[in-house]
């Protein structure tokens, strides 16, 4: 039993002192840029992150999230700019040279090699002696829960398996930096909430320092440390998920965080941080994100803020289109006379044709300057 | 509704129409638009082949087997494989070695079709264009001797035409295109993110080419081999307008053309055809044989 501890104390200390050898305390982009042609995929992004740090880069397809992440594993040059880890230049290096681990979107799975040689390649890469080899792919395998699987072909796995198969091939070479590029969007719905917990395992267990690329706004509160939202190439707001949830700064951020609904208007009074804006249909009342620059603004709402009331009260009017039943409530979809579509919950079902009038908190609706948008 | 009834559960139905039973085993009216093309195949490719199998054995004298027995002891005659083999065997591995590194590199250009269509080119040629324009540039007072001459290269006009190297040129030439055409679309057939990952994960190009590509590529290049050499061993044209049909290029389709068109022994000249064809099987039986002892599997990745 205390021999059992001590060897397993010691197979730490020595991967602890790999890791160490290559370890750094941050990654530095400095305005990094890369253009296709004329289009400018990425423009002079800026983004220091500590070690340990799990960080998603968030944002719609064609942010350059992606963009980003290649140019970090060195698949794409930058065509501006420079990424440093602490005091070493890293964009000059070849991908094979920087030792970044990258999940691929894809997985992309040697299809001719096991799921063993996988996930052996980049130690083979490095010339590890055999006998270690062995011992870091089944360490790898059972981390990933695939002891059982490792003489297969990736074509015999299922989504989810080949995954992580493609998880344990990044990590078993022990790099300071694991990249993933939206490594859950090829899998279904449950799985891609098992293989959540699973990234979020195995990353609490390494403590490797991690940049993950998605667009789902779910995978990036509940996994990340940070989250950096993109948008046309351009940061957004960067901020940890219940910064970013809580207090959007940006319409787009405020679109990824669950504000589906955007209404625009005429703010016709705003002092300090409440403010009221008109629209057709009624007013609404909300706390103003940033100073307007005119009276043109948006004011964002979550469908589950949005509530019917009794009419004559302060709310919008609109025709409800659409009810569904979604278990504990209801959600429908209203329009109001200036034709926006308004989502919105209900406890109780509403006819469809009707008018309700819709009211929200004033502490959950944010304002926001048109000109951004 | 009832046809998804019918054709999900036919063995429920006995009384199906004979229709929705040949339907349910894939065969119905669009079936019927692959007539034409295999009433093509009999007339044009499977009756003349058995035409010819069968007169094979009709000897002008002698027994069933006498063509055989004549070519096989007759070294005017039996000789011709090995010319043929010694043309067509390392045309093909040329043509692959060729193919392979230029394929690699064009893949990764941007102006991919233009250079694609200047490779393909010469396939439009035809063999005997080609044959012209060699017995021109190749020949003693050609371009290519005379230049090699005024630069002191040489001090005698090289003869690359009428003989051996003449014809291996010429098939170079023509077989080229083809050969490097099904070698792109097997390399860009294999998924680019898997080089990124074998690249990520440290391999070198080298060693990305070692692992990655060169186990993947294989049994492509094994097809293209089959189908480039298939193509050369049959060389006819250049043998004769850039050979030296007496003797060095002597292949055994010129046998063949000689036994029918010359001595009038269509008999001979269907059974040579025959052992034209099953010599190319031989070859081509070994290199399948080969690859189906590498992986075959897909070259993509993932089920994406």
């Amino acid at each position: 039993m205390n021999r059992a501890t001590n060897v397993v104390a010691q197979a730490t200390r020595a991967s602890r002192s790999r890791n160490e050898a290559r370890a750094f305390d941050e990654l530095r982009l400095e305005g990094v840029s890369r253009d296709f042609g004329t289009v400018n995929a990425l423009r002079d992004l800026t983004l220091t992150i500590p070690r340990g740090q799990f960080v998603a880069l968030l944002g719609p397809s064609g942010c350059g999230k992606s963009t980003a992440l290649n140019c970090i594993a060195g698949l794409l040059p930058v065509t501006g700019g420079s990424i440093w880890l602490d005091d070493k230049r890293i964009d000059t290096m070849r991908a094979e040279d920087r030792g970044f681990g990258m999940v691929f979107q894809n997985y992309a799975l040697f299809p001719h090699m096991t799921v063993r040689k996988n996930i052996s390649f980049g130690l083979r890469m490095r010339s590890v002696p055999s006998a270690e080899i062995e011992r870091r792919v089944e360490e790898a395998l059972r981390l990933v829960r695939l002891a059982e699987h490792g003489e297969k072909l990736p074509g015999q796995l299922s989504g989810g398996q080949q995954q992580r198969v493609a998880i344990a091939r990044a990590i078993v070479i022990e790099p300071p930096l694991v990249l993933m590029d939206e490594p859950l969007s090829n899998l279904d719905a449950k799985l891609r909430l098992e293989m959540r917990q699973e990234i979020r395992r195995i990353h609490a267990g390494l403590g490797s320092t991690t940049i993950y690329v998605t667009h789902d706004q779910e995978e990036a509160l509940s996994l990340a440390d940070r989250i950096v939202v993109l948008r046309e190439g351009v940061i957004r707001q960067v901020g940890t998920p219940a910064e970013l949830y809580a207090a959007p700064v940006h319409l787009d951020v405020a679109d990824f965080m669950g504000y589906r609904n955007r209404v625009e208007g005429k703010l016709i009074r705003g002092d300090g941080e409440f403010a009221r804006v008109d629209i057709l249909g009624g007013t609404i009342q909300g706390s103003l994100r940033g100073l307007p620059k005119g009276e043109r603004v948006f004011a964002a709402i979550r469908p589950d803020d949005l509530l019917p009331v009794r009419a004559g009260q302060n709310g919008i009017a609109a025709v409800i289109e659409a009810i569904e039943y979604r278990g504990r409530e209801f959600h429908g979809l209203a329009r109001t006379p200036a034709g926006a579509e308004l989502h919105f919950a209900s406890p109780r079902a509403l006819a469809v044709g009707a008018t309700v009038s819709l009211a929200a908190d004033p502490e959950q609706v944010l304002i926001f300057d048109a000109g951004d948008a | 509704m009832s046809t998804l009834a019918t054709s999900a559960a036919p063995s429920r139905h006995p009384a199906l129409s004979l229709r929705s039973r040949l339907a349910a085993s894939g065969l119905d009216a669009v079936t019927l638009l692959l007539l034409p093309a295999a009433l093509l195949l009999v007339a044009l490719f499977i009756y003349p082949f058995v035409y010819g199998f069968v007169l094979s054995f009709e000897p002008k004298q002698g027994g069933m087997f006498a063509n055989y027995q004549r070519f096989f002891s007759d070294p005017y005659f039996a000789n011709t494989v090995w010319t043929t083999m010694k043309i067509a065997l390392p045309v093909t591995v040329l043509n692959l070695a060729l193919a392979l590194p230029i394929a690699f590199r064009v893949r990764l250009l941007r102006r991919q079709r233009l250079l694609t269509t200047f490779l393909v080119l010469p396939i439009t040629l035809g063999t005997v264009l080609v044959a012209e324009g060699m017995l021109f540039y190749f020949g003693p007072q050609g371009w290519f001797n005379r230049t090699l001459l005024t630069l002191g290269l040489i001090s005698q006009p090289v003869r690359l035409v009428h003989n051996y190297w003449g014809v291996l040129i010429s098939l170079v030439i023509t077989g080229f295109p083809f050969t490097f055409l099904l070698t792109l679309s097997y390399i860009t057939g294999i998924d680019p993110s898997l080089e990124q990952a074998a690249a990520t994960l440290g391999a070198k190009p080298a060693a990305r080419f070692r692992h990655i590509f060169w186990p993947l590529l294989l049994p492509g290049l094994a097809i293209t081999f089959c189908l480039s050499f298939v193509q050369a061993y049959s060389v006819f044209p250049s043998a004769v307008l850039v050979g030296e049909p007496a003797a060095a290029t002597r292949v055994i389709s010129i046998a063949a053309y000689q036994s029918a068109f010359e001595d009038y022994d269509y008999a001979m000249a269907s059974a040579i055809a025959m052992i034209m064809a099953a010599t190319q099987l031989v070859v081509v039986l070994i290199v399948f044989a080969a690859r189906s002892l590498v992986y075959r599997g897909p070259v993509a990745s993932g089920k994406g």
